[in-house]
Order: C-alpha cells, then structure tokens, then sequence
C-alpha cells in the first residue's frame, strides 16, 4: 500500500463511520417519530404571523465584503504555513520575502480600515 | 492473530474501525454528558439544581433527552429544499465527528497519525460553515437566513485570527503534525511563551462554536434560535450534538497547542504515573469548565462589536504577534530545525 493512501486511509473509515451515525440517527427518528405534516404546521416561523413573502431576498453588502476580505486572509494564511515550518532552511531571504508580501497585504488592510469597510454601525 | 491484523487488507480495515470506534464511542458519551455538565455547572452557578429527577443526580438525563428527540416528528417546512434541509444537519455532525480522526490521545496514539493534522483541523472546521449557511438557506425562514449569515459572517472572521494564531505556534515548532506540536512543548508549554496568542485562540474558539458571549447567530431573543429555528426532531439533535462535538474538538486544539496535550505538568513522579490520556481529558474538561464559566458570566455581545473585535483587535493583534515571533526566533536562533530530503 502506497503510504500516503496508508496513511489517510483510517480517516476515510472514519468518515464513513460518522457518515453512517448521522444518517442512521436522521433516519431513526423519520422512523420512530409520527410524521404528521398539516399546512399550518409546515408554514415558515414567523412569530405566529402569515409568513410575507419569501425569505430568499436581498441582504446587506456587508456579509459578501466580509467574504472578500476572508477570502484574502485565508489565503495568506494558506501561504504562512508551509512558510511557518520551513523558516529554518529559508533563512533570512524566506523571511525578508514573506515581511515584504505581509506589508503590500498590511498596506491593503489599512486602506479597508480608512475606507470603512470593517465597521458595522 | 497478529498476522491476520497486520498483513491482510481485511484485517487492517478491522483495525481501523476498531481504533475508530475507540475514539467515537466515548466522544459521544461525552458530547451527551457535556450537555449535562453544562446544565448542572450553569444551575450551580445559579444557585440552583439542574437536572435531577432522572437517576442518581440526574446522569440519565442525557439518554432521556435523546429519547425525547427520536420520538418528535422531523418538520420539513413547506418552502424548503427538502433534500439540503436535511443535508445541513447531517453534514455539520459528520464533520464534527470527522476532525476526530487526527487528535492524539498519546505519544503517537490518534486513529490516523497523519504530517499535516494541524492544516487537517482547519480545513475541516472551516467546512463547517457550510452545514450553518445550507440550513439557513434550505430552510427559507427569514430567522434562520440572517441566522445562517451572521453565523457565517462571524466564524470567517475569526477563523482568520485561529490561522494566524496556529502559524505562530508552528514557528515554534517546525511541523504541522500534532503529535511533533505536543512533543516540542516538553519544556515548557506554549500557553506561557505565547500567553497572548493562548487569549486570542480561546476567545476566537468561543466565536467559532457560536458560544456565549458570542452566540448572537442563535441570540434567542433576536433571532428565536438563529439557523436553526425551523429544525425539530433529531435533525435539530445532529447540530445540537455536532455544536458540542465542536466544543469539545476546540477545547481539544487548545490543549494540543498551548496546553501541552497529553504531557503532564511536570515530569516529575507523581505525575507521570497518570496515563496521557487522561491528562488530555482532564486539559479538555478544564475548557470547557471555562466555556460554561463564561457563559453563565458575561451578557452578548453587539454584532458590531464582535466585527470590530476580530477584525481591528484581533487580526492586527495576531498578524504583529506572528511576525514578531518569527522575528523573535531568527535573530536568536531559536528556530526548530527542519530535517527531510535537500
């Protein structure tokens, strides 16, 4: 056996087992519990009003900024990681390179602070 | 025996679910305990009991809760997506389950002892925004689709400083495997060194399990129970359980990384006598002690201020402290030295 697939083969069999217990306590409780859908019953929640309209309507900028900006960071960590554990055999170019990549990102972060892009008021 | 467990395919399979199962059965023992340390430690807090009519000091508490759960009737709401309705849930628990595969519980003892297990964890808990945002998509209720989306909101934003946090203590390591990150705290842990970073690790663990005082996504009295609100049954019980599971995972992560994972305090006789495990655990229940301490103390948070806390405390915090430490690390020749192939 190859030993990458060795080694990731126990998470594939956990995977599986916790696959198995999820659908096995979903589909438990669709068999045990009594299934009696009236159309009050299946109506949205909406604090015992008529629901209005349908729920799937615009919502603010804000979130889809907030994944942007998540987007950037995480990719940076991505590339912080294997910068992390290399450090040593890079030495001081590695980390002179990844100080210059932190302040072109620093420098965009600024300018998302200035411009207000991390404020919710 | 040994020779059917070891050499043959079928054997190694066995195997393999046998040490799962090791891991699985008495994490989910404990998720269902957990749910009843956190009702008993809130009530003494309180000045009250908790649960205590169902056997002795209320143990049986859990399995009626769960009995409970099966017997309810699963409502689908009529405008949902039946089929991501019912994926959210399940997809949330898998998950929760899943990240167990990588956690050591001893000096080379995890179910799947992998080079990456740090990056592992975070790819999985990142996947777990997914099940918050498909449920409150699918349920098409207004509560639960801003529940979704600021849950959403606020777990990206702090899984940004969760990342930056984990590159500083890899620093000190030099390897993202979990039991190498356990093993270079056999000095010292790293929650001395790094005491800062240990802060802003747990307070963002909080965040990312929508824990108080960060549970705005469920604020009950904003939002009913946030993404979730249509859920009832055991597709409500999967992310009830997957939540916990998650508390668990992260108060798991804070052990491993700052807390010295199954490393005794001292090395020292007395000690050293108490199995790894069981340090692992005792270094869990202590978070998660914390987690319940905290959110019998402190009131919710404002959704602005928890934005401004990860973004312009947090983020800053985190990324000065990381180069600061890489720095740190250079000018002393402190850093891990890294083997492998040239």
């Amino acid at each position: 056996m190859p030993s990458v697939l060795g080694d990731y083969a126990p998470v594939l069999v956990f995977g599986a087992i916790s696959v198995v217990i999820a659908a096995a306590m979903l589909g438990m409780a669709l068999v045990c519990g009594q299934q009696k859908p009236y159309p009050e019953k299946v109506t949205a929640y909406e604090c015992g009003f008529e629901a209005f309209d349908d729920a799937r309507r615009r919502f603010d900028v804000r979130f889809y900024l907030v994944a942007i900006l998540f987007i950037i960071f995480d990719l940076e960590v991505a590339f912080l990681f294997p910068w992390a554990v290399s450090l040593s055999r890079i030495g001081l170019f590695g980390f002179l390179s990844m100080l210059g990549f932190l302040s072109v990102l620093g420098i965009g972060f600024l300018y998302e602070w200035r411009k207000g892009a991390l404020d919710w008021d | 025996m040994a020779q059917f467990f070891y050499h043959t395919l079928a054997g190694q399979i066995i195997l393999m679910l046998l040490e799962t199962l090791a891991v699985l059965v008495p994490l989910l023992i404990g998720v269902a305990y957990l749910t009843l340390m956190e009702r008993k430690v809130m009530a003494a807090m309180q000045r009250r009991r908790g649960p205590n009519v169902n056997g002795p000091f209320g143990l049986l508490q859990a399995f009626a809760d769960a009995i409970k759960m099966i017997m309810k009737e699963t409502v689908i709401p009529a405008g949902a997506n039946r089929a991501l309705f019912l994926f959210a849930p399940f997809l949330t628990f898998s998950l929760a389950m899943l990240a167990w595969a990588v956690i050591p519980t001893g000096n080379g003892l995890a179910v799947a002892d992998i080079n990456v297990g740090i990056l592992y964890l975070l790819a999985i808990s990142s996947l777990g925004v997914y099940g918050i945002l498909i449920a409150g998509w699918a349920s098409n209720s207004k509560y639960a689709f801003l529940g979704g989306l600021r849950s959403a909101a606020q777990m990206v934003s702090y899984e940004v400083s969760i990342g930056l946090v984990i590159v500083s203590v890899l620093l000190a390591v030099g390897s993202l495997n979990l039991n190498d990150i356990v093993l270079a705290q056999r000095h010292v842990w790293f929650c001395l060194p790094m005491f800062p970073m240990f802060i802003v690790f747990f307070i963002s663990a909080l965040a990312e399990t929508n824990r108080a005082p960060f549970d705005l996504p469920e604020g009950e009295s904003e939002l009913v129970a946030g993404f979730f609100v249509e859920y009832s049954s055991l597709a409500f019980g999967l992310f009830f359980l997957g939540e916990y599971a998650n508390m668990i995972l992260m108060s798991g992560m804070i052990s491993i990384l700052f807390l010295g994972g199954w490393l005794p305090p001292l090395g020292l006789a007395p000690f050293t006598w108490i199995p790894g495990p069981l340090w692992l655990i005792f270094k869990i229940l202590f978070c998660l002690f914390v987690f319940i301490w905290i959110r019998a103390t402190f009131p919710r948070f404002r959704y602005d201020q928890l934005m401004r806390l990860g973004w312009k405390v947090f983020l800053p915090l985190s990324l000065v402290w990381m180069i600061a430490t890489a720095g740190f690390l250079m000018a002393t020749g402190l850093l891990p030295q890294v083997g492998g192939v040239n």
